[in-house]
Order: C-alpha cells, then structure tokens, then sequence
C-alpha cells in the first residue's frame, strides 16, 4: 500500500498546497458557530440594550463570509483532491499495464490472464476510492479532531486526558480491524477473480454451451462462485463492521469516565457544571470525525488487498535477463542455432526428466535455408518457437541467432527480426490495415503487397471500406481462414528477417495455401522462413525438416531424404499424400 | 460492424438516462426483503433512539454536578452507568444493524448476478459476436460491485438521517414556528440545488460507467493477445493506446468527481448560510420580545442536528449517482432480447433419424450483406455429408443455421420432416454432437471437460471416450491424471490436444446428426489416422456434416458440396468430381502443387 501513496504523492507540492487550502476551508469553516454562539451570548444582549446594530450586522457579514470561504475553498481542494487521485491511478494503471505487456510466459501463466485483467480494473478501482475518500474525507476529519481537542483542552486538561486515554484503544481497534481486513478482501478478490474467469470462458464459449444444452449446468457453475464471493464478502464486511460500533463504544464510555472523574472536579471546585456541557458539544464533533476516520480506514483494508495484488505483478521479476554481449560473431555463423536444448513448464528439478516439453533439441539452420518442422499433436512443435523468439528460456541448452545467444539480444531488437502467424492469433476491434500493421510504422504499399502474399487483398478488398473495414470483436465478421490470412498478412508486413508460420494455414484451402506460399517464396525469398505445420505439403519443399515426436528430433534432413529414411515422416506422407506421392 | 463494435459504449451515452427506470430497477431487488428492510428500519429507529437518549441521560448526570461541595455523586455514578449501559446496546444495535444491512445487500447483489448471468445464458448468440467481452465481464464485476457498495453503506444512512431530520424539524416547529419559515426557503434552495446537480452529474456517471467498460475492453482484448503484442514487440504502442484509453476512463471518473465535489461544500453552505439567517432573524424576534434567547441556542442546536444529515446526504449523493447509472447498465443487459422463445406448441424432437432439408436459405449477419444465397440441400438419414470450399465461402455459416444460432432471412431448414423452428431449441441442438474449429474448455478438470455433454457419464466412460480419441496418454502424463485442472489461457494444453479434448467430448454424445467443423485441422495426420477408427464410429449411422480442407479425409462422403460465395457450385462423389475436372479437382490438386 505504502508503494502506491508514491504515486499519489508524486505531485507532492501540488497535494500539500491542496491540503493547505482544505485545512485553512475547514478552519475558517469552524469560526461560523463560535461567531453564532458569540453572536446570540454577547452580542445580541447588548444590541437590546444599546440599539446599535453595526457590530451585530459586521458579525453577521463576517459568519456569512466564512462560510462562504468554506465552501468555496473545500470545493477547491475537493476538486484537487479528485484531480491528483486520478492522476496517480492514471499513472499506476498505465505502468500496470506495461508490466502486464512485458511479462515473461512463465509469469503471465503464474498470474493467469482473467486475474492480470482484475487487477488491471477492479483492483485499481479500489485503490481510487481510497484515495479520494481519504483526501476528502480523511485531511477533514483528521484536522477536526485535532481542533476539537485543543478547544477541550483550553477547557479542562485533566478531563481531555482522561478522553484521550481511550485512544490507544480507539486507535487499536481501528489498526487491528483494517489489519485483519487485508487479508480477508484478498479472499474476496480472488473469490471475484474466479468468478470473472467463469463468465470470461461461458462468454467465449457460449456456443458450445447452447449447443450441449448445458445453460444450467453453467448457472450452476456460476452460482457456485458467486456464493462463494458473497460468504468470502460478508466474512471480510462482517469483520469491519465492528470497528465503528466498537469504537463509539470505547469514546462514549470514555465520556462516562469524564463525566464520573468531571464529578469529582466539580466537587472540589476545579470546574463548573458548563464546562462539562461545553466539552460534551466539542466531543459530538470528535467522535463523528474519528468514526469518518474509521470508514477510511475500512477502505483502507480494500485497496490495500488490491493494492497487494498490483505490485505483486509490478514486483514480477524479469525472469528474462538480457545477458551484455561482447565479442563479434563471425560473418559465417549459422542463422538460427540451438544447442541441446532442454525445456520443462515446471519449475520441480526433481520430476524434470520425464516431464520435459522439449528433450535435446540440438540443429543448425544455415542463411539461406528455410525449416520445416513436422510432429504430432502435443509433440513440442509451437515450444521450440516459443524459446526461439524468448517468450521462456531454455531450462538447459543454448539458442543462438547469427551466432550469438538470444540471451545478449534486447528483447525488443530480438523479436523485432520475427513475423509470427501464431496459432492463437487475435484480430483486434480495430480497423483491418491496423490489424496487419499491429503499430508498427508501415507504409500503405507494405500493408497491401503483404496482404497480396497472403492471399488477403481480395477479401479485405470485398469488404465496404476495404482496408479501413473495421474489424469485428475477436474478428468475428471473418472466417478462421480469412483471420489466418490476416495474421499473415501481419507476419510479413514488416519484411522480417526469420518468418515463421505456426501451424497457420491449417483453416485454408489447399489452393489458396500453395498461392501463398508461392508468393512468399516469389515476394519474401530473403526471408528466413519457418513453417510448423501438420500438413506435408506445407513442409516438404523446406530445405530442412525437423521431425518431432514426444519433444525429441526423430529426424533432421530434406524431404526426399526423409522419404527416404524415416518411417515416422514416411508414413505422414504416406496417409496425406496418399495416391499423390 | 464499426458501430457493433461501439455498442456497448456508444449506446450507454446516448440513451436517455431514466433514473426512475434505474431507481425502479433497484426497487424491484429492494423490495424482494422488504422484511429485512423494514427489520433495518426498526434497528435503525432504536439504535438512533438509543442515541438521543445518551444526550438526555449524560444532561441528567450534570445536572447533578451542582457545583463546589455540592455534587450528587448517587445520581451521577447511577446515570453514569446507565449511560454506559445504553450506549452498550447502541454499540451492539449498530453492529447488528450493520451486519443485516450487509446481509440484505450481498442478497441482493447476489441475485442481481445471477440474473445477469441467467440472462447471458438466454441472449442469443449474435448479442457475443456484437460486445466486449470485457465490457460484458464490467458489468458483473465493477456496476454490480458500485451498486453493492451504496447499498451496504448509504441505505443506513438514509434511514439514520431521516430519523434524525424528522425528529429536529419537529422539535423546531415546537420551539419557533416563525424561524422554520426561514428553514423554509433554504430548504427549497438546498433541494432545487441538489435537483439541478443531479440532472448536471448524472450523464457525467453514466458516461464514467461507459467509459470504464470500454477500458475494460480494451485491457481483456489487448491483455488476452499479450503474446502477440509481445511477438511483435510492439508493447510501446499497445501501452500508448491503452493510455489513451486509460485517460479517456480517468478524465469521465474525473469530470463526475469534480462537478459531485462542489455538492457538499454547497450543501454545507447552504446549511451555514440557513444558521446565519436564523441568528439574524432570531435575534430581530428577540428583539421585539417573540423569543427568549435560551430558545434561539436549542433552535441553533436543533437547525445543527437537522442540518448534519442533510450534509452526510449530499456526500451520499455522489455514490448513488454512480449506483443509479450503473444499474442503468446492469438493467440494459438485462432488457436485452432474449433469444426468441420456443413456439408454444414446439415440438420435442425425440428418436430424430437425422433427415435434414435446407431449403432456398437466404442469411446474411448484416441484412445487406448476403452470405447464402438460395442455398439448397438435402441430407438423408446417416448420409456423410462434405462441404468444402475456399474459405470465407460461408461453410461455418452453415452451422449457425443448422444449430440455429441464427435464423434464416428467408426459406426453411427441415429437421425429419420438421421446421426447425417449430421444434424446441433444446432438442433440435441436443439431436447434433458438434466438433468446432475453435475448440472450448472450461476451467474445470480434464474430466469435467469430456463428460461435458452428459451428465451421468462414469469415469470408465471418459476413459474410454479419451483412450479412443488417442489423448488418453496426454492426460495420464499430467499432474493430476484426468483431475488436472485446465485453463482456459493454459499453456499446458495445445490446440490440437483439445480437439482431441472435444472429439472425446462428442464421443460421449449421443446424438443422431454430427458437424465437424474443421475437427481435427491442427492434429497431426498420423494421429488422424489413428484415431480414425473412432471417428468412423463416431459418425456411425449418424448424418454427418463435415468440413475440411483436408481432402483426404472427405473421400468416402457420400456427396461433395462445393460452395464458393454463399453459392453451391457443385456437388456429387469424390471419383464424379474428380472427372468433372472443376472447382473441385482444382482444390484437390492445389495439395501438392
């Protein structure tokens, strides 16, 4: 929590003059009533007798000023408040937000995706309210209290000491409680965490749910976890709500114990009678501020959970060094190169052997050449990419680019050499040559020669506004075949240096995926290209074809050679290309 | 599409806000524990009670200090007592009062979630393929958990404060009904004001709401991609839209903020400004002899109690305006159209052979933007039906209509003899087992997931549904076996492991007619093959609809159709086909050009 008060108070002179402005609002605010009472005791009885007007009417003008000064100067500091509070989320959210963008896979899939979004929104949500509850409410409060005990004091000491010696515990109550609180609300967050992620896949998924029938089942589901963040909720309530009725508890018997020790000092001649009664009126105002005090500080338990949960992710390590490189690499270096490399999910050294994704992944990929690799499902085909463009490093082995470990590269310059159609690609809600470009700086005549590759320029053409249709949610007004041709399209816009196809023609025709690979071959022939796929075709005319089975290579050679000599890719070859071959 | 994209948020702006259609809104969930409510109410009169009584009691006990040598200690320790006795039970009232309080509004936001969900449930396919997921998600999330937020905490202050203004404004019209007069006029004032900020704030927190769903949009899409954005290391970017994005929501949660945060410093003055009034004008009576001034100090002292409330009420305020417009958003989700309900006398499809006719379907998403066209086709009882074609020919199109997701434009589709739309959905989708291009799984174990379409499947069952779908050792190799939880994001899972996941799924589906919508397009061949077996099991006796790019899988269906722009451009066997040297042959030799 403490870390994001930094962001509230990088305007620090701005919130100070802020604060300034509340507290002179809220001083001058307190004169009214003293004016009043000293307009009603002093005044007015000697207005009766002397018939002069002219001071009860400059008090009367002064009282209405004041007020007015009060009004105007809260509204002020209100407005300053609300101000730098949304700055300071601003700023929060958006370095959120970039460290969201810059987590390495291991760690997006530790958080997990539905959860980085809460935090991103909800999560932050909370933390706004605080602050500018505690800005409103909490500078007031705090300064009333402060107020109204020094007037006590002017009144009696002894009997302000004996209010004030319910503050330790006043003030217990109030830590303990929100203490408590925090991490009651991360349940809550977490229970409302799993709830999104439900909604977040029934929405994804609202097909195959209304075709299965299975509407019920779901609410079902649903209500599960609402239930839960309902009872997690209440637990968390339950426990906060004590704080305010505990704490008008200990300051009203603090005012019997002033009132029992008040007895004794009246009895001995210390005080009168109307001093109690004076300090009972001053005492009113105490307790509504310190209970104002405590709603801030119930609030205070809410962002703090969230706030936990932010910088949790802020505090992610980067777990994706980049190691200084020093030295040239020689001209001849192979393009991509990987040295027996070794990769597990799981972190448990223990269990690794068996539970390797990748099992001595070692070859070399000369300039000029292109990649084929071929494997089954689940095989280790998308992970070898995965390492190759450094989404997770290698759990042992080497990879190298141009003969230098990607580890030396700057993540920005390393993925910057890659076109990637992924498997899971996303169109965004945005418009179509934006999709292709992804913010890059593309010129127009980029965009439309990639769209030709990749066999896109017609049906973008089709489209009313052509390149300027704006895409639909997930690209739901394209087919998963126009949506492949995009994200090709987006592959080979900026002409990159390695272009890698993932498994990325598996929704198109079969003529349609040979014109795009003729034109790659005609348009991006300098392109280093690696294609993973299921289907030979799209392998076959590689210069190198890695066969993967079960995360090991079970055969490295050109497609004739693998006729020739591998039984695995023999017998692929066999089942698709059939009479063909 | 351009506006569909829009919708969620442009129509949160420029609908007419109706407060009393979002007040109405909250009052229908209200009034469901108008018990509890008035249960409150009563806790709330005690509790209050209790606390005016303090005032009185502590009054007595000083009453009895009488000054040097002369104190009652008897009476003032008995008051004392009492005092802290009945400020015992205040405490114990309030906390009460606040737990119930908490009771009734988590009920209520529970129900309001539920009802959010059942309704998503009920909303016809196309509302998904036209709104943010995230924008959908932010009502559930944030407008539901604003409204729960004013619910818990400003209810109970609404019920205190009027006790209290009720009880003061009586006691001043005993004391002076004269001055009251001069409460008045600023009454009025402090009303028409808050009137006239309502109408000012109250876009200004619908356009907050809006804003924040719209960023909540962007952040599920962009977050969701983050592999991409990262691929293509433009983070920068992605981060400069966000921030604009970010400022947009920050800047509307600003402007409700800074026009609410005059409220209650203007209320507040109003309030002093009345004081100032009654002081002058209390004086001038006393003056002329109408008034004592003892009078004046409790009227001051009443004015105070009843102005207190009134203040606390314009801080209130701004929380109900934003719950007001974000039950707004939460009642639109809820007014949506549901998917048109069954005819009344619909049909329960039951022992469905599988004789499907479509018949001159006409469809497209955008009534100007045809996708079919005078589609025509006929499937007997277990005929294996291929469809093939250049993609975007409008082949996925045709499963939204047959699993009626959508209803044609015009012409009619026959299911054994059926309109399909005279039958119920339930059993017109429950006739179809259904593999899809976008796989789907949930975040429940291995098992759930496979067993998904029938409830009572036994654990054998899904063994053996997964050993034939060859994924069997997949999921042995896991943690968990088949308790393995799985996540939607999951890297632990591919996409061709769930097709498999979803062909085990279909497997355990007893249905009369199958599509497979690219099925196993990102599974291995060698894998096809093996699991090939099964998949002629699978569509055994079944009528069978099945698209694919891979030829070779289609070469024993028992007739082709070639579509190309909403259009059937041929159709007829594998071997016919292929002599007709057509769109057909040219698709079939492009496998190895």
């Amino acid at each position: 929590m403490k870390r994001s008060f930094k962001y509230l108070f990088e305007n620090k002179t701005a919130i100070i003059i802020g604060y300034i402005i509340k507290i002179s609002g809220t001083v001058v605010g307190l004169f009214v009533p003293r004016i009043m009472k000293m307009l009603i005791d002093d005044i007015v009885p000697i207005v009766k007798e002397t018939g002069d007007w002219t001071e009860f009417i400059g008090f009367s003008l002064f009282m209405f000023f004041c007020a007015l000064f009060d009004r105007c100067f809260n509204v002020i500091a209100n407005r300053r408040a609300a101000k730098y509070s949304m700055l300071a989320i601003r700023h929060l959210r958006y370095d959120l937000y970039k460290k969201i963008l810059s987590l390495s896979g291991k760690k997006t899939d530790e958080f997990g995706i539905p959860s980085l979004v809460s935090r991103l929104t909800s999560d932050s949500y909370n933390i706004h309210t605080f602050f500018n509850i505690m800005q409103r409410m909490g500078v007031r409060a705090t300064f009333i209290t402060i107020g109204g005990l020094i007037m006590c004091a002017t009144l009696d000491p002894v009997l302000t000491l004996t209010l004030v010696a319910t503050f330790p515990f006043v003030f217990g109550v109030v830590f303990f409680i929100s203490k408590k609180g925090i991490p009651l609300y991360t349940s809550v967050q977490n229970a409302v965490d799993k709830m999104v992620r439900i909604m977040r896949e029934d929405v994804s998924g609202i097909r195959v749910i209304k075709a299965l029938s299975k509407e019920d089942y779901e609410r079902e589901r649903f209500e599960g976890a609402n239930s839960e963040t309902v009872s997690e909720e209440l637990k968390a309530s339950g426990v906060t709500a004590i704080s305010g009725p505990v704490i008008s508890l200990f300051l009203n018997m603090g005012l019997v114990l002033v009132i029992i020790v008040g007895a004794y000092r009246v009895n001995s001649g210390a005080i009168k009678g109307g001093t109690i009664i004076a300090f009972l009126t001053y005492f009113t105002t105490i307790l509504n501020s310190i209970i104002a005090v405590n709603r801030i500080f119930v609030n205070y338990s809410k962002a703090s959970a969230s706030a936990g949960r932010i910088f949790a992710v802020m505090d992610a390590e980067d777990d994706l060094k980049v190691i200084p490189y020093s030295g040239t690499a020689s001209k001849n270096a192979p393009k991509i190169e990987f040295r027996h490399v070794f990769f597990s999910f799981s972190e448990n050294k223990e269990d690794n052997e068996e539970k390797y994704v990748l099992n001595d992944i070692d070859f070399i990929l000369e300039k000029g050449e292109s990649l084929g690799v071929i494997g089954a499902t689940g095989s280790g085909k998308t992970t070898i990419i995965s390492l190759l463009m450094r989404f997770y490093d290698p759990t042992k082995g080497q990879i190298l680019i141009d003969g230098r470990d990607i580890k030396t590269y700057p993540l920005n310059e390393l993925r910057r050499m890659f076109g990637v159609a992924f498997q899971n690609d996303i169109i965004f809600a945005e418009a179509v040559d934006e999709n292709i470009r992804f913010g890059r700086e593309i010129s127009d005549e980029d965009v439309e020669r990639a769209a030709k590759a990749a066999c896109a320029y017609e049906f973008i053409l089709g489209k009313e506004a052509g390149f300027k249709h704006e895409a639909a949610i997930k690209g739901a007004d394209f087919s998963g075949g126009q949506k492949q041709r995009l994200f090709i399209s987006r592959a080979l816009a900026a002409h990159p240096g390695i272009l890698i196809l993932d498994d990325s023609s598996s929704a198109l025709d079969y003529k349609t995926d040979a014109d795009l690979r003729e034109n790659i071959n005609n348009d991006y022939s300098d392109c280093t290209l690696i294609s993973v796929a299921q289907r030979i075709s799209s392998v076959m005319k590689m210069s190198k074809i890695l066969v993967i089975d079960d995360g090991k290579i079970i055969g490295l050679g050109s497609h004739e050679e693998l006729l020739k000599n591998n039984e695995v890719y023999k017998e692929i070859a066999a089942t698709q290309l059939g009479s063909l071959l | 599409m351009a506006k569909d994209k829009q919708t969620g948020v442009s129509k949160a702006v420029e609908h007419a806000r109706d407060p009393k259609a979002a007040a109405r809104f909250l009052w229908r969930y209200l009034k469901e524990f108008k018990f509890l409510l008035f249960a409150a109410l009563a806790l709330t009169l005690a509790a209050n009670s209790f606390a005016l009584i303090g005032p009185r009691l502590s009054g007595t006990a000083i009453d009895a200090l009488r000054g040097k040598g002369d104190v009652d200690f008897d009476i003032a320790f008995r008051y004392a007592g009492i005092m802290a006795a009945f400020y015992l039970i205040s405490a114990v009232l309030s906390y009460a009062l606040a737990l119930l309080m908490r009771s009734i509004s988590q009920k209520i936001v529970k129900r309001m979630r539920k009802d959010v969900f059942d309704k998503l449930m009920k909303l016809p396919v196309s509302y998904f393929d036209k709104h943010m997921a995230g924008d959908i998600i932010s009502r559930v999330s944030y407008d539901i958990d604003v409204i729960n937020t004013s619910l818990s905490n400003d209810v109970v202050q609404i019920l205190a404060s009027i006790v209290t203004v009720v009880g003061s404004f009586v006691m001043m019209l005993i004391i002076s009904p004269v001055l009251v007069i001069v409460m008045c006029v600023t009454i009025p004032v402090s009303l028409l004001y808050t009137a006239h900020m309502t109408k000012l704030t109250r876009p200004r927190f619908s356009l907050r709401s809006a804003k924040l769903g719209k960023m909540n949009g962007y952040v599920e899409e962009t977050v969701g991609g983050q592999r991409v954005i990262q691929g293509y290391a433009c983070e920068d970017v992605y981060t400069g839209r966000f921030s604009d994005v970010n400022v947009e929501a920050t800047e509307a949660y600003y402007n409700a903020d800074y026009l609410n945060a005059t409220i209650g410093p203007t209320v507040n003055f109003i309030n002093n400004l009345s004081m100032c009034l009654v002081t002058v004008f209390g004086a001038l009576l006393f003056f002329f002899g109408f008034m004592t001034l003892g009078d004046i100090t409790s009227f001051v002292l009443y004015s105070r109690k009843f102005s207190g409330p009134i203040n606390e009420a314009a801080n209130i305020f701004g929380e109900l305006q934003s719950a007001l417009a974000a039950a707004e958003r939460v009642n639109r989700i809820l007014s949506e159209d549901n998917e048109p309900a069954d005819l009344k006398d619909a049909l329960e499809l039951t022992d469905v052979k599988g004789d499907v006719m479509i018949e001159n379907v006409d469809f497209g998403y955008d009534p100007e933007k045809v996708i079919l066209k005078d589609f025509s086709l006929e499937a007997g009882h277990g005929k294996l039906i291929a469809v093939v074609g250049p993609t975007g020919a409008g082949k996925t199109t045709l499963i939204n209509l047959l699993m009626r997701f959508y209803d044609p434009v015009s012409g009619r589709i026959l299911i054994d003899g059926h309109e399909n739309n005279t039958v119920t959905r339930k059993s017109l989708r429950g006739s179809f087992a259904m593999v899809l291009q976008d796989t789907w799984v949930f975040g429940g174990t291995i098992f759930e997931n496979i067993a998904y379409g029938k409830e009572d499947a036994t654990m054998e069952e899904v063994v053996n549904a997964a050993k034939t779908a060859r994924i069997h050792s997949y999921i042995m190799r896991q943690p968990q076996g088949y308790d393995t939880v799985l996540t939607e994001d999951g890297v632990n899972i591919s996409k061709g492991q769930k097709q498999l996941l979803t062909i085990a799924r279909a497997m355990l589906n007893d249905a009369s007619m199958l599509i497979l919508d690219e099925a196993t397009s990102n599974v291995d061949t060698r894998t096809e093959k093996k699991i090939q077996a099964a998949m002629e099991k699978l569509m055994e006796n079944k009528t069978c609809f099945i698209i694919a790019h891979r030829l070779s899988t289609i070469q024993h269906a028992d007739e082709i159709i070639v579509v190309n722009d909403g259009r059937i451009v041929e159709k007829g066997r594998h071997e016919e086909l292929m002599e007709k040297r057509g769109a057909y042959y040219e698709l079939y030799a492009a496998q190895i050009k």
